[in-house]
């Protein structure tokens, strides 16, 4: 038998049926739904008196537009309000399990997933939101979708795909102290620019990869996305079932046994053929700070930002002159001359506990700079939050000044209350940098929680390895 | 949803690489729980001077006069022609329903992020994919003071102008039921029983994927 990649072996395992043109109807086993992309597939759903096709795979939880503070004042926003609401109201009318807001299970829907045992090796995951990639560190496929997909999938419990291509990116060797997940990523992405994944399915291995923990798995995967592919996947192996073992929507005892060695297929073969493959050395990885409006734009900490003049393709030198226009930096300067207004540490990218153990660990027993307005720290879930609690963390935190918040997306897209206003710049372990992505006119660097951190301290980019 | 055949129109050159889909339509134009009206604030951020949020009278509200959108000889286009990575970031199907209200059915690109590409066909907008080259000719024949002219027809897979000839590739189920306004939920229904054995089998190798907690 042909040597598969664990992309062939998910998409097989997947696959209903091809159609004469080619198209193939691939099965989903879990569907995740948050406020903001559910409410008009919902809608359909009710035109065209159609019915869940299984209502135990979806899992639904607000994220997006819930406050951080003084949750039992509720919503004040009432167009927000309405969009939780109707959250609310559509998984009571089709008897979806929902994390609502006063549960403590409630959170970043890319950090609820696993953490509920609801993402599990070898699943087909999906959802109405990019960062669904995420879920790929479990050897699961997993992608965003539209909502027209998303009511696609409720109705059917399908969705209608062309396989895309495979791409193998190797990171050979071991990262440096202080080179985390986010640095990784970050890099892989510096270098294939924000379209070279588009139209593949990467799957990250090698020794650095191995070597991460679930949740830096978890963060690479979710960024796999900016890389513009259609999901990021990392095989299985013993860290993933240590995750996974005992969570609650985690096989039970008596099935443990058997999924265990179904999920033990889940690499791919010796010998795979894969259409792309990429080899990055770990060893020469820096700390990463993006200067731009596009992940793509990012360079080490002792780095100097380009200068325009050194791209050869005139649309890329064109994007870098607008960048530095509205990011409001000189060319050339160096990075750690970067001052910041605000630091934000959360996003499904990096609000779980090992991030917010990272973040802690450096600001221990120091201050916040005064120069820095706000540095927010805002956990991926209410679980995460109770663990944090806990271990002391939020102590930490609050002692050296920073906000300690409730559960959701936060300042990642400023859909709630937490924004940057126009001109501020902000040190954030997000995983966008667009344009008016944290705020109208915010500018945002995307770092490591480590390095965010340390911003926060210093009022500048700091080398976190000296730091 | 509506069938896409022939389609005549004005072309929009928005000269810009990655516009992502925060640019096309601004988070907090995404609260709404419905799925149209989203036109007015297509491009809100570079369209106005002003912030611009939910609820606002937009046609009261200062234009950017730099902004193509706003250029006299662009009104009424229907067919936007942009650079590479078009659509990228946000799975928003916002994106595709602010271009659709706001006029356009087709959008020419040297390249499209994957999930936006998705969304297009689903609402009735054709994304066609050309080479950089040909995309560098027709924003240098956008240009021109008179506005370009195309005719795109999809059974054919072709591009008509004055003095343009150009084929396009796509997709031959994509194709099918973009022509046809087909329904993709009422095509997979049709295939209920597949699904269903599809599950028996599923259920003996993973019946964990099976049980409701
Ligand atoms: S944290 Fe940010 S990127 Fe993640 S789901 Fe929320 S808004 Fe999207």
């Amino acid at each position: 038998m042909a040597a598969k990649t664990l992309y062939d072996k998910l998409w097989e395992q997947h696959l209903v049926r091809e159609d004469e043109h080619g198209a193939g109807l691939l099965y989903i086993d879990r569907h995740l739904i948050h406020e903001v992309t559910s409410p008009q597939a919902f809608e359909g759903l009710r035109i065209a008196g159609r019915k869940l096709w299984r209502t135990e795979t979806n899992l639904a939880t607000p994220d997006h537009n819930v406050p951080t503070v003084d949750r039992h004042l509720g919503i004040a926003d009432p167009v927000s309000r309405l969009q939780v609401e109707t959250l609310a109201k559509n998984c009571a009318d089709f008897s979806i399990t929902e994390f609502d807001m006063s549960d403590a299970r409630q959170g970043i829907v890319h950090v609820v997933g696993p953490e509920e045992g609801a993402t599990l090796p070898g699943m087909t995951v999906v959802c109405g939101d990019s960062h669904t990639s995420t879920h790929g560190a479990f050897g699961a496929l997993a992608f965003g979708i539209g909502t027209s997909e998303v009511e696609h999938v409720m109705a059917t419990q399908c969705l209608i795909q062309k396989k895309s291509r495979s791409m193998l990116v190797h990171v050979d060797g071991k990262a440096g102290e202080g080179v985390t997940a986010k640095d990784i990523v970050l890099a892989i992405i510096g270098k294939m620019g924000t379209a070279g994944g588009t139209g593949y399915v990467i799957e990250f291995a090698g020794e650095a990869i191995r070597n991460l923990s679930m949740e830096g798995r978890m963060t690479l995967c979710n960024m796999t996305i900016e890389a513009g592919a259609r999901a990021g996947i990392v095989a299985v192996d013993e860290k993933t079932l240590d995750y996974v073992k005992g969570r609650p929507f985690a096989p039970p005892e008596n099935l443990w046994s058997q999924a265990v060695s179904a999920w033990s297929d889940l690499h791919s073969d010796e010998g795979a053929v894969f259409d792309k493959i990429i080899h990055l050395d770990a060893t020469q990885i820096e700390p990463q700070v993006t200067w731009g409006t596009s992940p793509e734009m990012v360079v080490g900490i002792r780095d100097r930002l380009p200068e325009a003049g050194s791209y050869s393709d005139p649309v890329k030198e064109n994007g870098a002159i607008n960048a530095f226009k509205y990011m409001g930096l000189d060319q050339g300067v160096k990075v750690t001359d970067i001052l910041l207004d605000k630091v934000f540490i959360g996003s499904c990218t990096n609000s779980r506990i090992e991030d917010l153990r990272a973040a802690a660990a450096v600001i221990k027993g120091r201050k916040k700079s005064p120069s820095v307005k706000l540095a927010l720290v805002v956990p991926g879930s209410g679980l995460v939050k109770q663990q944090a609690e806990e271990e002391g963390l939020d102590k930490i935190f609050t002692a050296a000044g920073f906000e300690w918040r409730e559960p959701g997306c936060s300042m990642c897209l400023a859909m709630n209350a937490d924004r940057l206003q126009a001109g501020e710049r902000c040190a954030s372990t997000s995983n966008r940098n667009f344009e008016g992505r944290q705020g109208p006119g915010g500018r945002t660097h995307l770092v490591s929680p480590a390095m965010a951190a340390a911003a926060a301290i210093a009022g500048h980019f700091v080398d976190i390895r000296e730091f | 949803m509506k069938a896409y055949t022939q389609h005549t129109g004005i072309v929009m050159p928005l000269d810009r690489a990655n516009v992502d889909t925060d640019a096309i339509i601004p988070k907090q134009f995404l609260k709404s729980i419905k799925r149209s009206g989203f036109g007015p604030n297509l491009f809100d951020e570079w369209r106005y001077l002003d912030q611009g949020e939910p609820g606002m009278d937009n046609r009261k509200r200062p234009l950017n006069p730099d902004f193509v959108l706003n250029d006299a000889r662009y009104q009424g286009a229907s067919i936007l022609l942009a650079r590479e990575n078009f659509g990228c970031g946000s799975s928003r199907e916002h994106a595709p329903w602010a271009l659709e209200d706001y006029g356009f059915h087709t959008i020419i690109a040297s390249s499209f992020a994957d999930i936006f590409y998705n969304n297009c066909f689903k609402n009735g907008i054709l994304p066609i994919v050309l080479e950089e080259k040909i995309i560098e000719n027709l924003f240098d024949l956008s240009a021109a003071e008179q506005a370009l002219q195309l005719t795109i027809d999809l059974a054919t897979q072709s591009i008509k102008g004055a003095s343009i000839l150009l084929d396009f590739e796509v997709e031959a189920h994509r194709k099918h039921n973009l022509m046809n306004g087909l329904d993709d939920i009422g095509l997979t229904l049709q295939c209920a029983e597949d699904i269903r054995q599809y599950e028996m089998r599923r259920k003996n190798a993973a019946p964990w994927l099976f049980r409701s907690v």
